[in-house]
């Protein structure tokens, strides 16, 4: 437990030691603010049916900076490792590489979660400045941040699985950019084809992350997304996983 | 220590190391030469637990490398070719991360980052970051960090490659030191270097051991182990036939230099001839300017093992 804590504070260090995560940061606070400027002065301009939360989670420059952030995030993870060639130090000390891949993961997770935590002075300010509830319960606030990291963990996953694949960071972000993308978009096929069967539609259903969001966002917990999105994060760490070792037989 | 038996890597389409087996005992310091390419490296990652070999065994301290490989990593320090390191770390922050990862209990960390900095020489780098840092400085934050768990076997690749001289002096002499009460296994093709420093020598050439002695034997084994160089003036005598008059002379080379002439002799192994040299130059009145024995290198042992069927070989 102790080598998995170490490895763990030193990815998240990592993070901090390069550029790219203030670039991150500052990218994504820049488009996750303009978002919510927009919605509040949208709403200011009309009545709308849902509140201010609601609509910070479910905008398209919310998705759009969404999708983004996954690749710059992961993309370091293993292919740096490879490139510098201190991936060799690394599995020659007594470790294992279940903890190595472990210990990326959930160092992704907590630069993740790090992202988030300013978004939550939104709607504090907005509270403090309007004395008007920015969303209808306290439920949705726990909804649309617990959505956030189901997600966050799936797509995390799929970004560290692309950059254990190659040891060029540029091709990890492309492989992993596309294949979120994909995801992303394989919930809204059952928008646009309209005459696919019901059983596809359901099935393509469970990959709609703006659908979960919606549901979540309104303070409805639905246990099916949970396991959805945990069962797919383990299924994808587990190839992640086994796409790591297989590096000792491709060498 | 180390046992090697029947080892073999084969890569896509060659084969890196075809049927190595060796030991290497408690407190030796094993010295691993080679041309670039004879499968070093090869080697010492199999031992280091980095890679699987293809077929054969490696066991470290009797954990077998694949099948124990945690026991047997963590029983060692290794120094990869290169010393790739985390540029965006500080020297102490590295070196405690390794140890931490490294098992070194928690309270004894500090303790043992504060020496391995001593001991290297790192103390006037300790804030900077590893990326600022020269080639001679990498190398040894790679030592340190090898040194670091107080492994009871250093494994290092090439630890002096790209060092200035008096920097290889002062790794040469730490290894020395540290052969005390480490097992080392180290790889190079500075040959000096092996000389001074290893009570062993495994001469590995495309994948397969040549030699594996020590290096006073290797030494012995080199056919033309004496060389004797004689500086004279001889006057009118025939230089070459007067000494190859002497029992023991093989073959002898001359080059003129104004009123001197500069004799190059082989002399049979074993056998010291100087004293029939000197004697003879005193009986013709020859003036003697130089009159010396060489002393054949592991350089010598080295060319004439991996050279006879690959010219172009340069160590």
């Amino acid at each position: 437990m102790r080598k998995f804590w170490t490895l763990l504070i030193r990815e998240v260090r990592g993070y901090f030691h390069s550029p790219i995560a203030y670039v991150v940061l500052v990218f994504f606070l820049l488009v996750s603010g303009v978002d919510f400027y927009f919605q509040v002065s949208f709403m200011n301009q009309r009545p709308a049916s849902y509140t201010v939360q609601e609509a910070f989670f479910n905008s398209v420059f919310f998705w759009f900076a969404f999708v983004l952030i996954f690749p710059l995030i992961t993309m370091r993870l293993f292919a740096e490792e490879f490139k510098l060639g201190t991936i060799e130090p690394l599995m020659t000390a007594p470790v294992r590489d279940l903890q190595v891949v472990l210990s990326k993961f959930f160092g992704a997770l907590v630069f993740y979660i790090v992202l988030w935590i300013p978004t939550l002075l939104y709607f504090a300010i907005f509270q403090k400045i309007t004395h008007e509830p920015a969303a209808n319960s306290a439920g949705a606030y726990w909804g649309s941040y617990l959505m956030l990291l189901l997600l966050g963990m799936f797509y995390l996953s799929v970004g560290c699985f692309a950059s254990v694949v190659t040891k060029n960071q540029i091709v990890a972000a492309v492989i992993s950019f596309c294949a979120i993308t994909l995801l992303f978009f394989m919930g809204l096929i059952q928008f646009i084809l309209l005459d696919v069967s019901s059983g596809a539609r359901d099935a393509l259903g469970y990959f709609s992350a703006i659908e979960h969001m919606g549901t979540f966002s309104r303070g409805i917990i639905d246990t099916r997304p949970m396991v959805f999105y945990l069962s797919m994060t383990a299924f994808v760490l587990t190839l992640t996983y086994q796409a790591f070792q297989s590096r000792k037989w491709r060498l | 220590m180390i046992k090697v038996e029947n080892l073999t890597k084969r890569y896509a389409g060659q084969t890196a190391i075809r049927d190595l087996s060796f030991e290497v005992g408690q407190g030796e310091i094993m010295g691993f030469l080679g041309p670039n390419g004879a499968g070093k490296t090869t080697t010492m990652r199999i031992l280091a637990g980095f890679m699987p070999a293809t077929s054969g065994r490696a066991s470290i301290a009797g954990f077998d490398v694949f099948e124990q490989s945690l026991q047997a990593r963590s029983r060692l320090g290794y120094m990869p070719e290169n010393v790739p390191l985390y540029n965006d770390m500080r020297v102490t922050e590295y070196l405690d991360y390794r140890a931490a990862l490294k098992g070194v209990p928690h309270r004894r960390v500090a303790e043992r980052v504060g020496d391995v900095k001593e001991l290297c020489g790192l103390h006037e780098v300790e804030r900077k970051l590893i990326g600022n840092l020269s080639k001679g400085y990498r190398q040894r934050v790679g030592l340190a960090d090898a040194l670091v768990s107080e492994p009871d076997l250093l494994i290092l690749d090439e630890p002096t490659i790209g060092l200035d001289p008096n920097q290889i002096r002062q790794v040469r002499e730490l290894i020395k030191n540290l052969g005390k009460q480490h097992t080392i296994l180290l790889s190079t093709h500075i040959l000096p270097e092996v000389e001074m420093t290893c009570s062993r020598v495994i001469i590995i050439h495309k994948g397969r051991i040549q030699a594996c002695d020590t290096p006073e034997n290797l030494l012995g084994q080199i056919r033309q182990a004496g060389r004797v160089v004689v500086e004279a003036k001889t006057g009118k005598d025939d230089g070459v036939e007067e000494l190859k008059k002497i029992s023991g002379v093989r073959e002898v080379t001359t080059k003129p230099e104004g009123d001197w002439e500069t004799f190059s002799m082989r002399v049979e192994s074993g056998l010291d001839v100087r004293e029939e040299i000197f004697k003879l130059a005193a009986a013709r009145k020859w003036t003697l300017r130089e009159l010396s024995q060489q002393r054949a290198t592991l350089e010598d042992v080295f060319v004439e093992i991996t050279h006879s069927d690959h010219p172009e070989i340069s160590i």
